[in-house]
Protein backbone atom coordinates (compact mmCIF):
# COMPACT_ATOMS: atom_id res chain seq x y z
CA UNK A 1 0.00 0.00 0.00
CA UNK A 2 2.71 2.24 0.98
CA UNK A 3 5.09 1.44 -2.00
CA UNK A 4 1.84 1.84 -4.46
CA UNK A 5 0.92 5.72 -2.90
CA UNK A 6 4.67 6.92 -3.27
CA UNK A 7 4.73 5.98 -6.79
CA UNK A 8 0.57 7.19 -7.23
CA UNK A 9 1.16 10.85 -8.61
CA UNK A 10 -0.29 12.83 -11.48
CA UNK A 11 2.52 11.44 -13.78
CA UNK A 12 1.86 8.40 -13.14
CA UNK A 13 -1.77 8.24 -14.40
CA UNK A 14 -0.55 10.28 -17.59
CA UNK A 15 2.49 9.83 -19.06
CA UNK A 16 3.67 6.80 -21.08
CA UNK A 17 5.89 4.33 -20.00
CA UNK A 18 9.92 5.28 -20.03
CA UNK A 19 12.37 3.26 -20.68
CA UNK A 20 14.48 1.19 -18.44
CA UNK A 21 17.02 3.26 -16.46
CA UNK A 22 15.21 6.61 -17.19
CA UNK A 23 13.03 8.06 -14.35
CA UNK A 24 9.58 8.69 -14.20
CA UNK A 25 7.07 7.58 -16.34
CA UNK A 26 3.43 6.19 -16.15
CA UNK A 27 1.06 4.17 -17.35
CA UNK A 28 -1.71 5.86 -19.20
CA UNK A 29 -1.80 3.45 -22.15
CA UNK A 30 -2.33 0.73 -19.43
CA UNK A 31 -5.26 2.65 -17.68
CA UNK A 32 -6.71 3.86 -21.29
CA UNK A 33 -6.62 -0.11 -22.35
CA UNK A 34 -8.18 -0.96 -19.78
CA UNK A 35 -10.75 1.22 -20.01
CA UNK A 36 -11.85 0.42 -24.26
CA UNK A 37 -11.53 -3.50 -23.53
CA UNK A 38 -13.67 -3.40 -20.09
CA UNK A 39 -15.87 -0.96 -22.40
CA UNK A 40 -15.91 -3.10 -24.89
CA UNK A 41 -16.40 -6.48 -22.96
CA UNK A 42 -19.40 -4.59 -21.43
CA UNK A 43 -20.76 -4.28 -24.99
CA UNK A 44 -20.77 -8.18 -25.01
CA UNK A 45 -21.32 -9.38 -21.75
CA UNK A 46 -24.22 -7.12 -20.76
CA UNK A 47 -26.59 -7.75 -23.59
CA UNK A 48 -25.68 -11.27 -24.00
CA UNK A 49 -25.94 -11.76 -19.72
CA UNK A 50 -29.20 -9.74 -19.30
CA UNK A 51 -30.58 -11.44 -22.65
CA UNK A 52 -29.96 -15.23 -21.31
CA UNK A 53 -31.70 -13.76 -17.38
CA UNK A 54 -34.29 -12.82 -19.28
CA UNK A 55 -35.00 -16.28 -21.54
CA UNK A 56 -34.44 -18.32 -17.93
CA UNK A 57 -36.62 -15.91 -15.77
CA UNK A 58 -39.39 -15.80 -18.29
CA UNK A 59 -39.21 -18.82 -20.48
CA UNK A 60 -36.71 -21.14 -19.30
CA UNK A 61 -38.44 -24.37 -18.40
CA UNK A 62 -37.28 -27.21 -20.71
CA UNK A 63 -34.60 -28.50 -22.35
CA UNK A 64 -33.19 -25.88 -23.07
CA UNK A 65 -32.85 -23.66 -20.36
CA UNK A 66 -31.67 -26.83 -18.18
CA UNK A 67 -28.40 -26.93 -20.01
CA UNK A 68 -27.75 -23.24 -20.71
CA UNK A 69 -28.31 -22.58 -16.58
CA UNK A 70 -25.74 -25.52 -16.56
CA UNK A 71 -23.26 -23.98 -19.22
CA UNK A 72 -23.78 -20.42 -17.38
CA UNK A 73 -22.72 -22.24 -14.25
CA UNK A 74 -19.78 -24.38 -16.17
CA UNK A 75 -18.68 -20.72 -17.49
CA UNK A 76 -18.64 -19.24 -13.70
CA UNK A 77 -16.28 -21.94 -12.38
CA UNK A 78 -14.25 -22.46 -15.60
CA UNK A 79 -10.46 -21.04 -14.89
CA UNK A 80 -9.92 -17.50 -16.21
CA UNK A 81 -6.95 -18.83 -18.28
CA UNK A 82 -8.69 -21.43 -19.85
CA UNK A 83 -11.25 -18.73 -21.12
CA UNK A 84 -8.09 -16.68 -22.42
CA UNK A 85 -6.64 -19.62 -24.45
CA UNK A 86 -10.53 -20.44 -25.97
CA UNK A 87 -10.45 -16.67 -27.16
CA UNK A 88 -6.95 -17.21 -28.35
CA UNK A 89 -8.08 -20.24 -30.85
CA UNK A 90 -10.66 -18.42 -31.37
CA UNK A 91 -10.15 -15.35 -32.50
CA UNK A 92 -6.17 -14.71 -31.89
CA UNK A 93 -4.92 -17.41 -34.43
CA UNK A 94 -7.50 -16.91 -37.30
CA UNK A 95 -6.48 -13.16 -37.54
CA UNK A 96 -3.22 -13.70 -36.51
CA UNK A 97 -3.53 -10.70 -34.35
CA UNK A 98 -3.11 -10.14 -30.43
CA UNK A 99 -5.72 -7.34 -30.27
CA UNK A 100 -7.92 -5.28 -27.59
CA UNK A 101 -11.13 -7.01 -29.28
CA UNK A 102 -9.76 -10.28 -28.64
CA UNK A 103 -9.50 -9.40 -24.79
CA UNK A 104 -12.65 -8.22 -24.45
CA UNK A 105 -14.60 -11.02 -26.08
CA UNK A 106 -12.32 -13.09 -23.29
CA UNK A 107 -13.73 -10.29 -20.42
CA UNK A 108 -17.07 -9.95 -21.57
CA UNK A 109 -17.80 -14.14 -21.88
CA UNK A 110 -16.08 -14.00 -18.14
CA UNK A 111 -19.21 -11.41 -17.30
CA UNK A 112 -22.19 -13.45 -18.89
CA UNK A 113 -22.73 -15.90 -16.32
CA UNK A 114 -22.39 -13.56 -13.38
CA UNK A 115 -25.18 -10.95 -15.22
CA UNK A 116 -27.11 -14.06 -16.25
CA UNK A 117 -27.34 -15.24 -13.18
CA UNK A 118 -28.32 -11.85 -11.04
CA UNK A 119 -30.67 -10.92 -13.78
CA UNK A 120 -32.89 -14.34 -13.27
CA UNK A 121 -32.61 -13.92 -9.84
CA UNK A 122 -33.39 -10.47 -9.70
CA UNK A 123 -36.65 -11.30 -11.99
CA UNK A 124 -37.76 -14.20 -10.37
CA UNK A 125 -38.04 -11.57 -6.91
CA UNK A 126 -40.71 -9.73 -9.21
CA UNK A 127 -43.80 -10.13 -8.13
CA UNK A 128 -46.33 -11.83 -10.37
CA UNK A 129 -49.10 -9.05 -9.78
CA UNK A 130 -46.52 -6.65 -11.78
CA UNK A 131 -46.57 -9.02 -14.45
CA UNK A 132 -50.25 -9.46 -14.64
CA UNK A 133 -51.11 -5.99 -13.89
CA UNK A 134 -49.03 -5.16 -16.95
CA UNK A 135 -50.69 -8.17 -19.36
CA UNK A 136 -54.57 -7.30 -18.37
CA UNK A 137 -54.30 -3.89 -20.01
CA UNK A 138 -53.23 -5.95 -22.94
CA UNK A 139 -49.99 -4.94 -22.60
CA UNK A 140 -47.80 -7.55 -24.44
CA UNK A 141 -45.52 -10.14 -22.61
CA UNK A 142 -42.59 -8.87 -24.73
CA UNK A 143 -43.40 -5.33 -23.24
CA UNK A 144 -44.52 -6.51 -20.20
CA UNK A 145 -40.76 -7.81 -19.87
CA UNK A 146 -38.81 -4.90 -21.20
CA UNK A 147 -40.61 -2.14 -19.58
CA UNK A 148 -42.09 -3.20 -16.33
CA UNK A 149 -40.47 -6.39 -15.25
CA UNK A 150 -36.64 -5.34 -16.42
CA UNK A 151 -37.36 -2.23 -14.28
CA UNK A 152 -38.72 -3.59 -11.19
CA UNK A 153 -35.72 -5.58 -11.18
CA UNK A 154 -33.31 -2.96 -12.53
CA UNK A 155 -31.42 -2.11 -9.18
CA UNK A 156 -30.20 -5.96 -8.96
CA UNK A 157 -29.31 -5.97 -12.02
CA UNK A 158 -26.96 -2.83 -12.44
CA UNK A 159 -25.74 -4.43 -9.35
CA UNK A 160 -24.45 -7.44 -10.24
CA UNK A 161 -23.78 -5.02 -13.66
CA UNK A 162 -20.69 -3.59 -11.92
CA UNK A 163 -19.69 -6.32 -9.52
CA UNK A 164 -19.17 -8.39 -12.91
CA UNK A 165 -16.95 -5.68 -14.02
CA UNK A 166 -15.04 -5.22 -10.77
CA UNK A 167 -14.37 -8.67 -11.01
CA UNK A 168 -12.93 -8.46 -14.88
CA UNK A 169 -11.04 -5.24 -14.43
CA UNK A 170 -8.32 -6.90 -12.34
CA UNK A 171 -8.30 -10.13 -14.44
CA UNK A 172 -4.66 -10.72 -15.70
CA UNK A 173 -4.81 -14.17 -17.46
CA UNK A 174 -7.54 -14.14 -19.80
CA UNK A 175 -5.93 -11.08 -21.68
CA UNK A 176 -1.82 -12.53 -21.50
CA UNK A 177 -3.07 -14.77 -24.68
CA UNK A 178 -5.42 -11.74 -26.34
CA UNK A 179 -4.86 -8.14 -25.85
CA UNK A 180 -1.23 -9.21 -24.82
CA UNK A 181 -0.07 -5.80 -23.78
CA UNK A 182 1.54 -2.61 -25.72
CA UNK A 183 4.16 -0.35 -24.49
CA UNK A 184 2.70 2.29 -26.66
CA UNK A 185 -0.47 4.33 -27.09
CA UNK A 186 -2.95 2.33 -28.87
CA UNK A 187 -6.21 2.87 -29.67
CA UNK A 188 -7.37 0.61 -32.65
CA UNK A 189 -8.89 -2.38 -31.47
CA UNK A 190 -7.22 -4.88 -33.68
CA UNK A 191 -4.10 -4.13 -32.27
CA UNK A 192 -2.10 -5.59 -29.18
CA UNK A 193 -3.11 -3.09 -26.35
CA UNK A 194 -1.91 -2.56 -22.57
CA UNK A 195 -4.31 -2.92 -19.95
CA UNK A 196 -3.58 -2.27 -16.36
CA UNK A 197 -2.78 -5.74 -14.44
CA UNK A 198 -0.97 -6.77 -17.84
CA UNK A 199 1.60 -3.77 -16.76
CA UNK A 200 1.67 -4.73 -12.99
CA UNK A 201 2.31 -8.73 -14.23
CA UNK A 202 5.27 -7.07 -16.53
CA UNK A 203 6.74 -4.62 -14.21
CA UNK A 204 6.20 -6.20 -11.09
CA UNK A 205 8.67 -9.50 -12.40
CA UNK A 206 11.10 -7.11 -14.40
CA UNK A 207 14.07 -7.11 -11.79
CA UNK A 208 14.37 -2.59 -11.67
CA UNK A 209 13.51 -0.81 -8.87
CA UNK A 210 11.54 2.09 -10.22
CA UNK A 211 9.20 -0.72 -12.99
CA UNK A 212 8.30 -2.43 -9.10
CA UNK A 213 7.31 0.47 -7.57
CA UNK A 214 5.20 1.24 -10.92
CA UNK A 215 3.64 -2.05 -10.04
CA UNK A 216 2.78 -1.25 -7.19
CA UNK A 217 1.29 2.34 -8.10
CA UNK A 218 -1.03 0.26 -10.63
CA UNK A 219 -1.84 -2.42 -8.50
CA UNK A 220 -3.27 0.34 -5.83
CA UNK A 221 -5.09 1.99 -8.82
CA UNK A 222 -6.48 -1.10 -9.61
CA UNK A 223 -7.54 -1.66 -6.10
CA UNK A 224 -9.15 1.55 -5.74
CA UNK A 225 -11.43 1.33 -8.67
CA UNK A 226 -12.49 -2.22 -7.51
CA UNK A 227 -13.52 -1.18 -4.43
CA UNK A 228 -15.16 1.93 -5.98
CA UNK A 229 -17.40 -0.53 -8.52
CA UNK A 230 -18.05 -2.04 -5.52
CA UNK A 231 -18.98 0.32 -2.80
CA UNK A 232 -21.11 1.62 -5.56
CA UNK A 233 -22.70 -1.52 -6.23
CA UNK A 234 -23.88 -1.59 -2.50
CA UNK A 235 -24.59 1.99 -2.55
CA UNK A 236 -27.17 1.32 -5.55
CA UNK A 237 -28.51 -1.94 -3.70
CA UNK A 238 -28.95 -0.26 -0.86
CA UNK A 239 -30.96 2.96 -2.13
CA UNK A 240 -34.06 0.33 -3.47
CA UNK B 1 -78.82 -7.31 -22.81
CA UNK B 2 -76.22 -9.66 -22.21
CA UNK B 3 -73.01 -8.64 -23.08
CA UNK B 4 -70.92 -11.52 -22.02
CA UNK B 5 -72.22 -15.35 -22.16
CA UNK B 6 -70.24 -17.76 -21.12
CA UNK B 7 -71.43 -21.72 -21.98
CA UNK B 8 -69.90 -24.47 -19.98
CA UNK B 9 -66.84 -23.23 -19.35
CA UNK B 10 -64.70 -25.32 -17.37
CA UNK B 11 -61.27 -25.21 -16.08
CA UNK B 12 -58.44 -27.46 -15.21
CA UNK B 13 -55.16 -26.89 -13.74
CA UNK B 14 -53.06 -29.98 -13.74
CA UNK B 15 -55.49 -32.44 -11.44
CA UNK B 16 -57.35 -30.32 -10.01
CA UNK B 17 -60.87 -28.89 -11.63
CA UNK B 18 -61.41 -25.60 -10.70
CA UNK B 19 -64.15 -24.65 -12.52
CA UNK B 20 -67.29 -27.09 -13.50
CA UNK B 21 -69.62 -26.73 -16.23
CA UNK B 22 -70.26 -23.13 -15.80
CA UNK B 23 -72.87 -20.98 -17.94
CA UNK B 24 -73.81 -17.62 -17.27
CA UNK B 25 -75.07 -14.76 -18.80
CA UNK B 26 -73.59 -11.23 -17.98
CA UNK B 27 -75.40 -7.98 -18.46
CA UNK B 28 -74.32 -5.10 -20.09
CA UNK B 29 -73.59 -1.79 -17.97
CA UNK B 30 -74.77 -3.55 -14.88
CA UNK B 31 -72.41 -4.48 -11.92
CA UNK B 32 -72.69 -8.54 -11.37
CA UNK B 33 -71.15 -9.78 -8.29
CA UNK B 34 -69.59 -13.25 -7.89
CA UNK B 35 -69.97 -14.46 -4.49
CA UNK B 36 -69.23 -18.02 -2.69
CA UNK B 37 -66.58 -19.31 -0.35
CA UNK B 38 -62.58 -19.23 -0.39
CA UNK B 39 -61.23 -21.46 -3.48
CA UNK B 40 -64.54 -21.50 -5.19
CA UNK B 41 -63.55 -20.53 -8.03
CA UNK B 42 -64.52 -17.20 -8.62
CA UNK B 43 -61.61 -15.74 -9.21
CA UNK B 44 -61.03 -18.31 -11.76
CA UNK B 45 -64.34 -17.25 -13.27
CA UNK B 46 -63.36 -13.98 -13.70
CA UNK B 47 -59.98 -14.62 -14.98
CA UNK B 48 -60.78 -16.43 -17.69
CA UNK B 49 -63.15 -13.81 -19.26
CA UNK B 50 -59.58 -11.73 -20.08
CA UNK B 51 -57.28 -14.95 -20.75
CA UNK B 52 -55.49 -14.59 -17.65
CA UNK B 53 -54.65 -18.43 -17.61
CA UNK B 54 -52.96 -18.41 -20.86
CA UNK B 55 -49.96 -17.62 -18.94
CA UNK B 56 -50.14 -20.71 -16.41
CA UNK B 57 -48.52 -23.83 -19.01
CA UNK B 58 -50.64 -26.22 -16.90
CA UNK B 59 -54.18 -24.69 -17.02
CA UNK B 60 -56.46 -26.24 -19.69
CA UNK B 61 -59.45 -24.45 -20.39
CA UNK B 62 -62.77 -25.99 -22.06
CA UNK B 63 -66.39 -24.23 -23.23
CA UNK B 64 -67.17 -20.81 -25.05
CA UNK B 65 -67.22 -17.29 -23.57
CA UNK B 66 -68.45 -14.98 -25.60
CA UNK B 67 -68.01 -11.31 -25.55
CA UNK B 68 -70.91 -9.67 -27.82
CA UNK B 69 -71.10 -13.27 -29.86
CA UNK B 70 -67.40 -13.39 -30.69
CA UNK B 71 -65.54 -16.37 -28.85
CA UNK B 72 -62.88 -14.93 -26.36
CA UNK B 73 -60.93 -18.00 -26.57
CA UNK B 74 -60.91 -18.37 -30.15
CA UNK B 75 -59.45 -15.10 -30.38
CA UNK B 76 -56.01 -15.22 -32.02
CA UNK B 77 -55.41 -11.23 -30.03
CA UNK B 78 -55.05 -11.72 -26.85
CA UNK B 79 -54.14 -8.51 -26.26
CA UNK B 80 -56.33 -6.41 -28.36
CA UNK B 81 -58.99 -8.73 -26.21
CA UNK B 82 -57.28 -7.43 -23.30
CA UNK B 83 -57.76 -4.07 -24.02
CA UNK B 84 -61.57 -4.61 -24.35
CA UNK B 85 -61.68 -6.40 -20.48
CA UNK B 86 -60.13 -4.41 -18.50
CA UNK B 87 -58.72 -6.07 -14.85
CA UNK B 88 -58.18 -4.81 -11.24
CA UNK B 89 -56.79 -7.13 -8.99
CA UNK B 90 -57.24 -8.07 -5.03
CA UNK B 91 -54.07 -5.85 -3.85
CA UNK B 92 -53.40 -2.91 -5.54
CA UNK B 93 -50.59 -3.46 -7.69
CA UNK B 94 -49.30 -0.08 -9.33
CA UNK B 95 -45.72 -0.12 -11.46
CA UNK B 96 -43.60 1.08 -8.60
CA UNK B 97 -41.37 2.75 -11.07
CA UNK B 98 -42.94 4.56 -12.28
CA UNK B 99 -44.67 7.71 -11.68
CA UNK B 100 -48.74 8.39 -11.48
CA UNK B 101 -48.66 9.89 -14.35
CA UNK B 102 -46.68 6.89 -16.08
CA UNK B 103 -49.03 4.31 -14.24
CA UNK B 104 -52.61 5.36 -16.09
CA UNK B 105 -50.20 6.21 -19.19
CA UNK B 106 -48.41 2.63 -19.46
CA UNK B 107 -51.55 1.16 -21.36
CA UNK B 108 -51.42 3.33 -24.00
CA UNK B 109 -47.79 4.04 -24.15
CA UNK B 110 -46.72 0.43 -24.46
CA UNK B 111 -49.46 -0.15 -26.90
CA UNK B 112 -47.89 2.08 -28.88
CA UNK B 113 -49.63 5.12 -30.85
CA UNK B 114 -51.00 7.95 -29.29
CA UNK B 115 -49.71 11.58 -29.19
CA UNK B 116 -48.98 13.17 -26.22
CA UNK B 117 -51.83 15.88 -26.19
CA UNK B 118 -54.43 12.89 -26.65
CA UNK B 119 -52.27 11.02 -24.03
CA UNK B 120 -52.70 13.33 -21.12
CA UNK B 121 -56.33 14.16 -21.78
CA UNK B 122 -57.06 10.16 -21.51
CA UNK B 123 -54.74 9.95 -18.57
CA UNK B 124 -56.48 13.51 -16.92
CA UNK B 125 -60.33 11.85 -17.56
CA UNK B 126 -59.15 8.11 -16.40
CA UNK B 127 -57.81 9.75 -13.29
CA UNK B 128 -61.26 11.82 -13.22
CA UNK B 129 -63.49 8.99 -13.59
CA UNK B 130 -61.80 7.40 -11.05
CA UNK B 131 -62.30 9.72 -8.53
CA UNK B 132 -59.10 10.11 -7.94
CA UNK B 133 -58.11 13.62 -9.77
CA UNK B 134 -58.16 15.89 -6.39
CA UNK B 135 -56.01 13.66 -4.57
CA UNK B 136 -53.13 13.34 -6.89
CA UNK B 137 -53.62 16.18 -9.56
CA UNK B 138 -50.54 18.27 -7.09
CA UNK B 139 -48.63 15.14 -7.21
CA UNK B 140 -49.04 13.29 -11.15
CA UNK B 141 -44.99 12.95 -11.44
CA UNK B 142 -44.49 11.54 -7.98
CA UNK B 143 -43.89 7.47 -7.19
CA UNK B 144 -47.57 5.81 -6.47
CA UNK B 145 -45.76 4.20 -3.99
CA UNK B 146 -46.81 7.50 -1.46
CA UNK B 147 -50.77 6.75 -1.67
CA UNK B 148 -52.72 5.60 0.68
CA UNK B 149 -53.58 2.02 0.05
CA UNK B 150 -57.33 3.17 -1.43
CA UNK B 151 -55.65 5.62 -3.64
CA UNK B 152 -53.35 3.14 -5.21
CA UNK B 153 -56.02 0.61 -5.80
CA UNK B 154 -58.18 3.79 -7.81
CA UNK B 155 -55.47 4.23 -9.46
CA UNK B 156 -55.20 0.99 -10.85
CA UNK B 157 -58.98 1.15 -11.66
CA UNK B 158 -57.57 4.78 -13.61
CA UNK B 159 -54.81 2.74 -15.40
CA UNK B 160 -57.35 0.26 -16.40
CA UNK B 161 -59.76 2.52 -17.50
CA UNK B 162 -56.74 4.52 -19.61
CA UNK B 163 -57.39 1.83 -22.63
CA UNK B 164 -61.15 2.39 -22.80
CA UNK B 165 -62.39 -1.18 -21.81
CA UNK B 166 -66.18 -2.11 -22.72
CA UNK B 167 -65.59 -4.53 -19.43
CA UNK B 168 -64.15 -4.33 -16.27
CA UNK B 169 -63.28 -7.20 -13.93
CA UNK B 170 -62.52 -6.31 -10.50
CA UNK B 171 -60.95 -9.59 -8.35
CA UNK B 172 -61.95 -8.59 -4.78
CA UNK B 173 -60.97 -4.85 -5.02
CA UNK B 174 -61.63 -4.28 -1.65
CA UNK B 175 -60.28 -7.11 0.13
CA UNK B 176 -57.21 -5.38 1.52
CA UNK B 177 -58.89 -1.32 1.59
CA UNK B 178 -59.95 -0.48 5.07
CA UNK B 179 -64.03 0.37 5.58
CA UNK B 180 -63.29 4.21 4.68
CA UNK B 181 -61.25 3.20 1.36
CA UNK B 182 -64.03 0.30 0.87
CA UNK B 183 -66.81 2.85 0.81
CA UNK B 184 -65.04 4.96 -1.99
CA UNK B 185 -64.30 2.34 -4.44
CA UNK B 186 -67.81 1.58 -4.08
CA UNK B 187 -69.07 4.47 -4.60
CA UNK B 188 -66.80 4.49 -8.00
CA UNK B 189 -67.90 1.20 -8.66
CA UNK B 190 -71.54 2.56 -8.37
CA UNK B 191 -70.82 5.40 -10.71
CA UNK B 192 -68.92 2.82 -13.59
CA UNK B 193 -71.94 1.01 -14.35
CA UNK B 194 -73.37 3.24 -16.47
CA UNK B 195 -70.44 3.38 -18.98
CA UNK B 196 -68.79 -0.44 -18.45
CA UNK B 197 -70.02 -3.94 -17.85
CA UNK B 198 -69.01 -4.84 -13.96
CA UNK B 199 -68.01 -8.25 -13.32
CA UNK B 200 -66.64 -7.89 -9.36
CA UNK B 201 -65.59 -10.74 -7.15
CA UNK B 202 -66.22 -10.65 -3.78
CA UNK B 203 -66.06 -12.66 -0.15
CA UNK B 204 -68.15 -9.93 1.69
CA UNK B 205 -71.73 -10.62 0.71
CA UNK B 206 -72.56 -7.02 2.14
CA UNK B 207 -70.49 -5.23 -0.75
CA UNK B 208 -72.27 -7.73 -3.49
CA UNK B 209 -75.87 -6.64 -1.89
CA UNK B 210 -74.83 -2.87 -1.83
CA UNK B 211 -73.45 -2.80 -5.17
CA UNK B 212 -74.70 -5.22 -7.66
CA UNK B 213 -77.74 -5.73 -9.79
CA UNK B 214 -77.15 -9.08 -10.15
CA UNK B 215 -75.18 -11.76 -8.15
CA UNK B 216 -73.86 -15.22 -8.86
CA UNK B 217 -72.99 -17.63 -6.07
CA UNK B 218 -70.45 -20.62 -7.00
CA UNK B 219 -69.33 -23.12 -4.86
CA UNK B 220 -66.61 -25.96 -5.16
CA UNK B 221 -66.28 -24.80 -9.05
CA UNK B 222 -70.06 -24.79 -9.74
CA UNK B 223 -72.51 -22.17 -10.42
CA UNK B 224 -75.65 -22.70 -7.90
CA UNK B 225 -77.30 -19.44 -8.58
CA UNK B 226 -77.38 -16.79 -10.51
CA UNK B 227 -80.25 -13.76 -10.47
CA UNK B 228 -81.40 -10.76 -9.44
CA UNK B 229 -79.39 -9.02 -6.67
CA UNK B 230 -81.96 -8.52 -4.21
CA UNK B 231 -84.16 -11.64 -5.12
CA UNK B 232 -81.13 -13.77 -4.23
CA UNK B 233 -80.22 -12.61 -1.06
CA UNK B 234 -84.18 -12.11 0.14
CA UNK B 235 -85.50 -15.37 -1.39
CA UNK B 236 -82.70 -17.78 -2.53
CA UNK B 237 -84.18 -20.41 -4.74
CA UNK B 238 -81.24 -23.12 -3.73
CA UNK B 239 -81.03 -24.61 -0.42
CA UNK B 240 -77.04 -23.93 -0.53
CA UNK B 241 -77.54 -20.34 -1.49
CA UNK B 242 -79.71 -19.65 1.80
CA UNK B 243 -77.22 -21.66 3.84
CA UNK B 244 -74.24 -19.24 2.85
CA UNK B 245 -76.05 -15.75 2.79
CA UNK B 246 -77.64 -16.68 6.00
CA UNK B 247 -74.09 -17.56 7.29
CA UNK B 248 -74.44 -21.43 7.79
CA UNK B 249 -71.39 -21.94 6.33
CA UNK B 250 -68.66 -20.48 4.01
Amino acid sequence: MQDGMQSLNWAFLTQMPAPVGEVGGGMANAIMGTGMIVGMAMLIGIPLGIGGGIYLSEYGRGQLAFWLRYLSDLLAGTPSIVIGIFVYVLIVVPTKHFSALAGSVALGIMMVPTITRTTEEMLKMVPRDLREASLALGISQWRTILSIVLAAGSSGIITGILLSISRVAGETAPLLFTAFGNRFWNTDVSQPTAALPLQIFAYAISPYDDWQSQAWAGALLLIMLVLCLNVTARFIRRGH
Amino acid sequence: MSHIRIENLSVQFGDHQALRDVSIDVKRHAVTAIIGPSGCGKSTLIRSINRMHDTIPTSAVSGKIFLDGEDVLKMSDVTALRRRVGMVFQRPNPFPTMSIYDNVAAGLRLNGKQNRREMEERVVKSITQAALWNEVKDRLHKSPMSLSGGQQQRLCIARALAVQPEVLLLDEPCSALDPIATARVEELIDELKSRFTIVMVTHNMQQAARTSQYTAFMYMGQLIEYGNTTELFTKPKVQQTEDYITGRFG
